[in-house]
């Protein structure tokens, strides 16, 4: 039996839904984009062109569901299958659109470039915990207008892995699109097999601003799959009871996948989110707080009762250093989100709140992953029976060491951290140089880096991409890109 | 007894209950109670109190905002009554705010505009998505000394350099002291745009809008 976490009763899941279905109705969804104005008009929805409002009744939005799939695939740059969204498959990817990285040098956070997302990407490369990259740092070396589609570019160049992106604008999408279809060689393949998904960002409460919307309906009509990030935050833009946070989240996305589905039947959309349980003192949206953590499991129970792929932010901290803080947090949200079966799971390597990235942090976390995926493969017998005929042909010997049995199953058994974990005796962590956790994850970092291995791009497609990316920088005053570091 | 009345008005922004607090106005107005008196010694007291008891973290960001309503709907009976006698409440300045355009986030916005507000500043919040043009035309409008843009984007962010550079064009850039914030807003881009600063949050962005206004 694999160990699950239930938040909430059968009945208040079905209560949640059914007050999700009843807000698209009163008060209804603003919806600010013209084509999903439209799109829900000709389905019957009852749209207000002057208030941009639409109230969307329940059937339309039962048929949405109906053709949404249940489950997709995305797929590595070698055409293998990697990730499964749907089910109860868990898997992991780092934190996203981060403004700036945490110096390895002075723990102090500074503004990422061009090189410090390829160490990035290149180390998530090497990370086995890790089963997707993202675009994870927003870099300052662009004009601000690229610089979605810049860190795209970027790591295309680097990765083999699938990523979890998004774009900021309406008009970048279509040049990230296009690097992606590069990449993969055609829009049929991209859509057959595809390798990256777009989050797509309702602002709570209730609004789909006109660039997110239009994002989701591009990436549905090229079967690109958007990934729903619905971010109520409760007691500010939401109901502080996290129960009402999570049927303003159930109306956000119910809205979100009917868009969808009317721009394209079929289009694989994800039931996703970053909530957060407002801090009543600081007036921040911490993703440490347990009040977080419950939110993100409860809507994604709600999300499985409707058959949806899921997808949740967290495994962060709102610690400012890699401390004792960001370690207990990010732990608490990572083995909570493996429990509620969360299928991608962002937000490795993020601390203060959603704005850092760390190095040092993404390989701590990966320790945690390594735990939160051995957690929930649970305890199972492996042998019939379990333990009856190895112990009694030991009887009272302690000698399990020297056993086949524990040669063929210890690594299964057991999860196996790196040296990030310190598990030495006191005197060989002395001898080692007592090193704390920042140091050896420093140490780790650099032995991850050293493993690096680039994928095979023909220097055709090196240059396509960057013809791609080039045109979109001079759209924006800039003539040049900067050149990809050495090496 | 009108000091009974300036102490349950105290009380009830201490406690929470803005509705009373208003009716409560209403019937110090009709008692004959001078509308300065009642704002000296009924709310300012109250927020004060209620100022003392966030900082020393009794109380919470709702205990605030719910107060500082109070407060503001509060002014809003009494403002007629001040501009009837040629009165006027000492502000600490003027202060347009809003996030620009582009960006719909509120809740930092409308945090600094009612703590602003419950410190004595004159605030007009111009809600989000705000058009460069009418932060410009607000700002004439009222002759604000103080103007704050929000934006949580890196990609809404250039907006605030450009309403700074629509506030130059139209000759205006002198009278008024630009503040930012937001997630991606730091010190180092307010100098780059050549705003007066920056703050992390509500309270540093009283602090500065004293020190500019000042």
């Amino acid at each position: 039996m694999r160990p699950k976490l239930n938040m909430l009763s059968d009945e208040l899941v079905e209560q949640i839904i059914a007050e999700g279905l009843e807000l698209l109705i009163d008060p209804g969804v603003r919806v600010h984009n013209k084509e999903a104005l439209e799109l829900l008009g000709d389905a019957g929805a009852d749209v207000d062109l002057e208030t941009q409002i639409a109230k969307i009744p329940e059937p339309i939005v039962r048929q949405a569901l109906a053709t949404r799939p249940s489950e997709f695939y995305l797929y590595d740059l070698n055409g293998e299958r990697v990730v499964h969204y749907g089910g109860d498959s868990v898997q992991f990817d780092p934190g996203s659109a981060a403004i700036t990285i945490l110096d390895s040098e002075t723990q102090e956070q500074r503004v990422p470039v061009t090189d410090d997302f390829v160490k990035f990407v290149k180390l998530v490369e090497t990370i086995p915990q890790l089963d997707a990259q993202s675009t994870a740092m927003i870099c300052a070396d662009v004009p601000e207008e690229i610089g979605d589609l810049y860190r795209l570019y970027l790591a295309l160049n680097y990765m083999r892995k699938p990523i979890i992106t998004g774009a900021f604008r309406k008009d970048t999408w279509w040049t990230m699109k296009d690097m992606l279809v590069a990449m993969v060689g055609s829009e049929e393949a991209l859509a057959e097999k595809p390798v990256a998904v777009f989050d797509v960002c309702p602002s709570p409460p209730l609004l789909w601003s006109d660039l997110t919307c239009q994002n989701m309906i591009d990436c549905a009509r090229y079967s690109i799959p958007s990934e729903l990030v619905s971010m109520p935050l409760a007691g500010a833009t939401a109901p502080v009871t996290l129960a009402g946070a999570v049927v303003q989240h159930t109306a956000e996305c119910l809205s979100g996948v009917t868009i969808c589905q009317l721009a394209q039947e079929g289009a694989p959309i994800v039931w996703g989110g970053s909530p957060a349980a407002f801090d009543m003192r600081e007036g921040t949206t911490p993703m440490g707080a347990v009040g977080t953590w419950m939110i993100d499991s409860a809507y994604t129970q709600v999300g499985k009762a409707l058959g949806m792929p899921t997808h949740a932010y967290l495994g962060m901290s709102d610690a400012k250093v890699v401390d004792a803080q960001c370690g207990l947090e990010s732990a608490g949200g990572a083995i909570l989100a493996a429990l509620a079966g969360v299928n991608m799971v962002s937000g490795a390597g993020m601390m203060d709140f959603e704005s850092c990235q760390s190095y040092e942090k993404l390989v701590i976390d990966a320790e945690i992953i390594g735990m939160a995926k051995r957690l929930i493969e649970g305890v199972v017998a492996r042998d019939e029976p379990i333990a009856l005929g190895l112990m009694r042909k030991l009887g009272h010997r302690a000698d399990y060491l020297a056993q086949t049995h524990t040669l063929k199953w210890f690594d299964k058994e057991l999860y196996i951290p790196s040296a990030v974990i310190d598990r030495g005796s006191l005197d060989a962590w002395k001898r080692k140089g007592s090193k704390t956790a920042w140091e050896r994850a420093k140490d780790r970092v650099n032995e991850l880096l050293a493993s690096y291995q680039p994928p095979s791009i023909t220097d055709e497609l090196r240059t396509e991409l960057r013809d791609i990316a080039t045109k979109a920088a001079q759209r924006f005053g800039m003539d040049e890109l900067p050149p990809l570091p050495e090496d | 007894m009108s000091k009974d009345l300036l102490a349950k008005i105290t009380t009830s922004l201490v406690e929470g209950e803005p509705d009373e607090t208003v009716g409560l106005t209403r019937q110090a107005l009709e008692s004959g109670l001078e509308p300065l008196t009642i704002i000296n010694e009924g709310l300012v007291p109250g927020m004060n109190i209620v100022g003392d008891k966030f900082q020393s973290g009794e109380y919470f960001l709702p205990h605030l905002i719910i107060a500082a309503n109070g407060m503001q709907q509060s002014m809003a009976l009494l403002d007629p009554e001040l501009t009837a006698r040629q009165q006027a409440v000492e502000s600490a300045g003027t202060l347009v705010i809003g996030s620009v355009a582009g960006d719909i986030h509120e809740i930092g916005k409308t945090l600094v505009a009612t703590m602003m507000s419950a410190s004595g500043f004159q605030v007009y919040d111009l809600g989000v998505d705000v058009a460069t043009e009418t932060f410009v035309s607000k700002v004439k409008e009222t002759g604000a000394n103080l103007l704050g843009l929000s934006a949580l984007l890196t990609t809404t962010m250039t907006v605030q350099r450009e309403v700074i550079e629509a506030l130059e064009e139209a000759g205006i850039r002198d009278q008024v002291k630009v503040m930012i914030g937001g997630a991606p807003v730091s010190q180092e881009w307010s100098d780059t745009i050549g705003a007066d600063g920056f703050a992390e949050d509500a309270v540093g962005a009283i602090e500065l809008a004293k020190r500019l206004a000042g």
